[in-house]
This record gives C-alpha cells, sequence and structure tokens, in this order.
C-alpha cells in the first residue's frame, strides 16, 4: 500500500486528505500519478505543473523516483508559512 | 525535538521563553536577533479576517530542524530557536519566531535573514487568508 497524502488546495481539489493505493512491483512517480489522475481528474494537469512539490517518505522526490509498498507520498502546493 | 529549540504549535508562544532557551547554549553569547511574523489585517488588497495555518506534520519539523543545522553551520552562530504556530491565527497574533544567537551581532543578524526565506522556501507549511468575501489558500512566498 502507498499511502498518497494531499495538502492546502491541493485536498480541496481531491475531495479527499489521504487515498490509499495498493501496488505489487514498485513504481516511478510519474506512473503513480497516472494513476492518482484516473482517480482525480481534477489534479491530473496540476500535478504536473512545476510549481507542484512531492515529497516520498517526508524528502522532496521527482518523477523519476521510485516508489514501494509502504512509501507515504504527499502533493504539496507551493508553501506560504512564515 | 532538539530540546525544544524547533517547535510546530498550535497555541501562543512566549518569545521571552523562547530567547531563554537559546540563551541556555552558552555564556559566550553576546549578540541575539528575533525576527517575529505576525498577522496583519490587509493583504492582496482585501481585508483580513483571521489566518489559518496547515503543516505536514513530521515533514515541516524535520526541514525547520535541517534550517537550524545549515544555519549553525554555514553561518558563526552558537545557537538558533524557530517556532512556527498552526492552526486559526487571529489578525495581530504572532505566527512565527527566529532567534538567533552568537558573539557578535553580524552573524546573528545574516543567519536570521536567510533562516526565514529558507523558511518560506523548504517548510511545508501553508497559510489560508480568511476575508469577509470567502477562504483563500496563499501559493506564493513574498
Amino acid at each position: 500500500m502507498i499511502t498518497v497524502r494531499f495538502f492546502a488546495t491541493l485536498r480541496d481539489m481531491a475531495g479527499v486528505e489521504v487515498k490509499d493505493y495498493p501496488v505489487g512491483e514498485p513504481l516511478t512517480l510519474k506512473e503513480l500519478k497516472k494513476r492518482i489522475g484516473d482517480d482525480f481528474p481534477a489534479l491530473r494537469e496540476i500535478m504536473d505543473s512545476r510549481s507542484i512539490l512531492v515529497s516520498v517518505n517526508q524528502e522532496f522526490a521527482k518523477d523519476d523516483s521510485v516508489v514501494r509498498d509502504g512509501d507515504e507520498v504527499a502533493f504539496m502546493p507551493p508553501f506560504s508559512g512564515g | 525535538m532538539t530540546d525544544g529549540l524547533v517547535r510546530i504549535q498550535k497555541g501562543v508562544f512566549s518569545i521571552e521563553e523562547a530567547v531563554e532557551r537559546v540563551k541556555g547554549a552558552s555564556k559566550g553569547i553576546g549578540g541575539i536577533v528575533c525576527f517575529l511574523g505576525s498577522a496583519r489585517d490587509f493583504s492582496r488588497g482585501k481585508e483580513i479576517v483571521r489566518l489559518e495555518f496547515e503543516h505536514y506534520p513530521g515533514m515541516a519539523e524535520k526541514k525547520l530542524e535541517e534550517i537550524r543545522q545549515r544555519a549553525k553551520e554555514n553561518f558563526n552562530i552558537i545557537e538558533m530557536a524557530i517556532v512556527h504556530r498552526v492552526g486559526r491565527i487571529e489578525i495581530g497574533e504572532d505566527i512565527v519566531l527566529i532567534v538567533t544567537a552568537s558573539a557578535h551581532r553580524n552573524d546573528a543578524f545574516m543567519a536570521c535573514e536567510w533562516a526565514i526565506s529558507e523558511l518560506k522556501r523548504i517548510t511545508p507549511i501553508w497559510k489560508k487568508e480568511i476575508t469577509r468575501e470567502g477562504e483563500v489558500w496563499i501559493s506564493e512566498t513574498p
């Protein structure tokens, strides 16, 4: 299972905070994004926007990063803390 | 985390208490700089009713600790504390505090300036502005 979390405006767009994806073999973030896009069409375009940050197990990651069972992936809009 | 020098919390924080925590690190501290960010009532042409901050629990704390460690490596400072509030914040309330301490003031000024910019750049925290017309997630860091 890969746990996918959406934050701030992305959560509002997805309508959920967390979604679990059962996985067999490890896959790239790009492949995972495709599955997420199928479930959440509203996110399809924005997930590929350069301003959206992605993390795997709380470290920043890129499209070719590999994710596997047990990982936590987060999609994050630009930060606005401080 | 790290003796409470890096904190994300819902409630209000005490500036004095944070300064004391930093001062406790060494008697060699001769200069302390504080950056305090607070909630203003007007933004992007709209009157703000209140703010709400959300964070990515775990990762946000980790990034703040990373900022503290990097500041200690790259600037000639003795210690640093960072406190950021999340949840509902009323106008006029404090949001974020950075305290840097060094032997001489210049190092503390430079580290403090760097740290708040880096916080805005790498820490997964998001601000929502609540106005009379509605709510909007802010997605840029001025």
